[in-house]
């Protein structure tokens, strides 16, 4: 299959090994992967924080740029519930109905990367090497909005040399919440003291999730309190490939 | 028109108070052990409810219907409350709910009043009002009670009293029903706080309740509860005065069976909640003789008028979302300035009052959704914070300040640079220069501005020298793998 990878913006400038991993996962599995170099943001941040009108020409360009592409692959479960819970709301406050109807169309071929191989390629092992025990931190919008359910843990599971360890208290929010962060940095860091201390619990090495964004939040409490334990978007993981 | 919701008029904004109160540790781990043991109890009861998402979607279809045709089923309940003997007072605003109260209690010559636990009262302070006005409230409600006699506010929907252990609770009874010698068992606590009531109960000849429903076809009101105080306050007296918002208003009895499966199991984890409390009106000899209804508006009809906003007034007051908050759970709800605390409280608290207030409180979410997925009415409380988001954004943008401020100004400039993938590129190389300033050992420790918040406890990983895109380009001039 052609797949169009929508890499998310703050993936590509600060995460750039997730978009790589995935395009090497996905290449593996025998797929082209594309990759438009006009891209920017799906325009969550903006949305979230209240800037409505601002998020709309970031919308209409990404839909403008994806609109003819078989699948999309968003290796960010919150992009991907920001154009499932609100492209067709803000199109429809448009009332501009060809961008409507881009949108509809649009939508049922945007994939989150574990929904994609799981659900829409029907792929539980990637073929992956991976030797070190790994916990996972299921996103509020994977697992609320998104409802991945299962789908990235049937991948870990798949991975040979890896030992899954289950989260305690696995579907409480990290505290990341976009400009929550900084706009209630004392709550947020609060919430992350209490998921971190869940991480550490395990004993596991890495923790990993589908959004680089919590993975961002949890990894800058445990460097900060001095913890090895390392972070790693689920991509890569799969990505990984046993020494020949 | 005067809105006001408690005190929501001179409350700090959410981060300032929600800092204060996560330096109280005492206050935290109640917050802590109390939402945990409620979540546990409704996790239960919901668990065991095959139909619970069908309940749900009933309880959200009838409260939509309801508040689409609000005019008419108010006036179905006016006019059937009326036949059975109430008297109906509509108030528009808090100034009136308190006047309209005042005005029946010295028609009646009375100095004190039993209450019934109602959030809607602390809404519109009619203690402060009746105080004020000479007569005496006296809460019933056993944690309304500990928070009137501890001069504190409500910090739970349900349970107001949550952020307090026994150990605190006895040294406010000590203090206030002069037994010194009591104790901290739950027992000795239970009996102090019912030999004080009981001397109520029968002293006192007016009550005052809120309702949980107000049925339109029989004119009934119900109140539900735990303690059978409020089968006292709504049974003894000879004057009962029930203060109802107006969205509490249900089309006909059978909705309630949709309710009472919801409510209970949401609020406290009970399949049935021990006083379920009904009266229509006036019934001679039995009850109390005198049946007031006030009606309040205050900022709700203004709600109807937007579909989103609208959701809201669906709400039944479980506190289910507010459990269930991880933000409400390292906070507790006094943080929020609202007497409506929480996820419900952050949307309810700004609209009824038409953002004059609480506009710090559609922030004070990560917008994760648990407060949804609980919701037994199915308010979608995560897209309605976006969209009070939206509306204080274009308001602020309406001023020259908010037009100067960092956050107004920053998210133009983003917005302008994702506009166009060269801008962004080049924004990308930027920031990675930019960095070279604020860089200690591999990591950024100390960012400036409203990064600072970041830092202040995260460290956070310098922009790789190379983006996605970098790898990408090269890899098609086929530089690289």
């Amino acid at each position: 299959m052609k797949i169009a990878l929508f890499v998310a913006c703050y993936n590509d400038t600060l995460f750039p090994e997730t978009g790589i991993a995935v395009t090497r996962v996905l290449e593996r599995l025998g797929h082209t992967v594309t990759f438009p170099i006009e891209q920017t943001c799906c325009g969550q941040m903006h949305y979230n924080t209240g800037y409505h009108g601002e998020a709309v020409p970031l919308v209409r360009r990404f839909v403008q740029m994806f609109r003819d592409a078989e699948a999309v692959c968003v290796p960010s479960a919150s992009c991907v519930a920001m154009m499932r819970e609100h492209y067709e709301l803000m199109a429809e406050r448009e009332n501009d109905p060809a961008f409507l109807a881009d949108v509809r169309s649009l939508l049922p071929r945007v994939f989150e990367f574990s929904e994609l191989l799981v659900n829409r390629l029907g792929v539980e092992d990637v073929g992956a090497y991976f030797a070190d025990t790994v916990t996972y931190h299921p996103s509020c919008h994977s697992l609320r909005m998104l409802h991945v359910g299962e789908a990235p843990k049937k991948l870990l599971r798949a991975v040979e040399g890896l030992t899954l360890i289950e989260l305690p208290n696995q579907e409480q929010c990290c505290g990341f919440g976009g400009t929550f962060a900084v706009k209630n940095a004392d709550v947020s860091a609060a919430m992350l003291t209490a998921k971190d201390a869940c991480v550490i619990e395990t004993g596991a090495n890495v923790v990993t999730a589908l959004d680089n964004s919590c993975l961002m939040q949890i990894y800058g409490g445990l460097h900060r309190s001095g913890s090895p334990v390392r972070t790693m978007h689920l991509a890569e993981i799969l990505a990984g490939e046993a020494a020949r | 028109m005067s809105v006001r919701v408690g005190k929501t008029s001179t409350a700090p904004a959410f981060p300032i108070a929600a800092h204060k109160a996560l330096a109280n540790q005492q206050l935290r781990a109640n917050v802590a052990r109390a939402t945990n043991t409620i979540r546990g109890k409704r996790a239960i009861r919901v668990e065991e409810m095959p139909d619970w998402q069908a309940l749900r979607q009933s309880a959200s279809d009838i409260k939509s219907h309801t508040l689409a045709h609000l005019d008419h089923y108010l006036t179905e309940f006016e006019r059937n409350c009326e036949a059975a003997g109430g008297k109906v007072h509509w108030a528009r605003d808090a100034d009136e709910a308190n006047k309209i109260a005042v005005d029946i209690i010295r028609q009646y010559g009375g100095t004190e009043v039993i209450k019934v636990k109602t959030m809607t009262s602390d809404e519109v302070q009619m203690n402060v009002a009746l105080e004020a006005a000479g007569i005496t409230p006296i809460e019933t409600d056993l944690a309304d009670m500990i928070v009137q006699m501890g001069h504190d506010e409500p910090s739970h929907i349900v349970v107001p009293a949550l952020h307090k252990n026994r150990f605190e609770i006895a040294e406010i009874f000590r203090r206030t029903m002069n037994l010194p010698d009591l104790t901290a068992t739950p027992e000795d606590l239970t009996a102090a706080a019912r030999a004080y009531l009981r001397d109520r109960f029968l002293r006192v000849k007016i009550g005052i309740s809120g309702a949980n429903f107000a049925v339109a076809e029989t004119g009934a009101i119900c109140v539900v509860e735990s303690e059978g105080n409020g089968r006292m306050c709504v049974t003894m007296p000879d004057v009962l005065i029930t203060l109802v918002g107006v969205e509490k208003v249900v089309p006909t009895f059978q909705d309630l069976e949709v309710f009472l499966q919801l409510l209970p199991r949401s609020a406290t984890g009970e399949r049935m909640n021990p006083y379920n409390s009904f009266w229509t009106g006036v019934t001679p000899g039995d009850g109390p003789q005198a049946f007031h209804i006030i009606l309040l508006d205050n900022g709700r009809t203004a709600q109807l008028l937007d579909e989103r906003e609208r959701e809201t007034l669906a709400c039944i007051r479980c506190g289910a979302c507010l459990n269930a908050c991880p933000v409400y759970r390292e906070t507790g709800g006094n943080a929020y300035g609202s007497i409506y605390a929480g996820p419900i409280g952050a949307i309810l608290s700004p609209q009824l009052q038409n953002l004059q207030h609480s506009r710090s409180l559609p922030y004070a979410s990560t917008l994760c959704g648990a407060c949804y997925e609980v919701c037994p009415v199915k308010i979608n409380i995560p897209e309605t914070l976006i969209h009070l988001r939206g509306r204080i954004v274009r308001e602020d943008q309406k001023t020259l300040t908010g037009k100067l401020a960092p956050e107004n100004i920053a998210m133009q400039f983003a917005a302008k640079i994702f506009l166009s993938h060269r801008r962004y590129e080049a924004a990308q190389k930027l920031a990675r220069s930019g960095q070279l300033l604020f860089e200690r050992k591999g990591q950024l420790t100390n960012l400036p501005g409203m990064a600072g918040g970041w830092t202040k406890y995260r460290d956070l990983k310098p922009i790789p020298k190379s983006s996605f895109r970098d790898w990408w380009k090269a890899r098609e001039k086929g530089e690289t793998q």
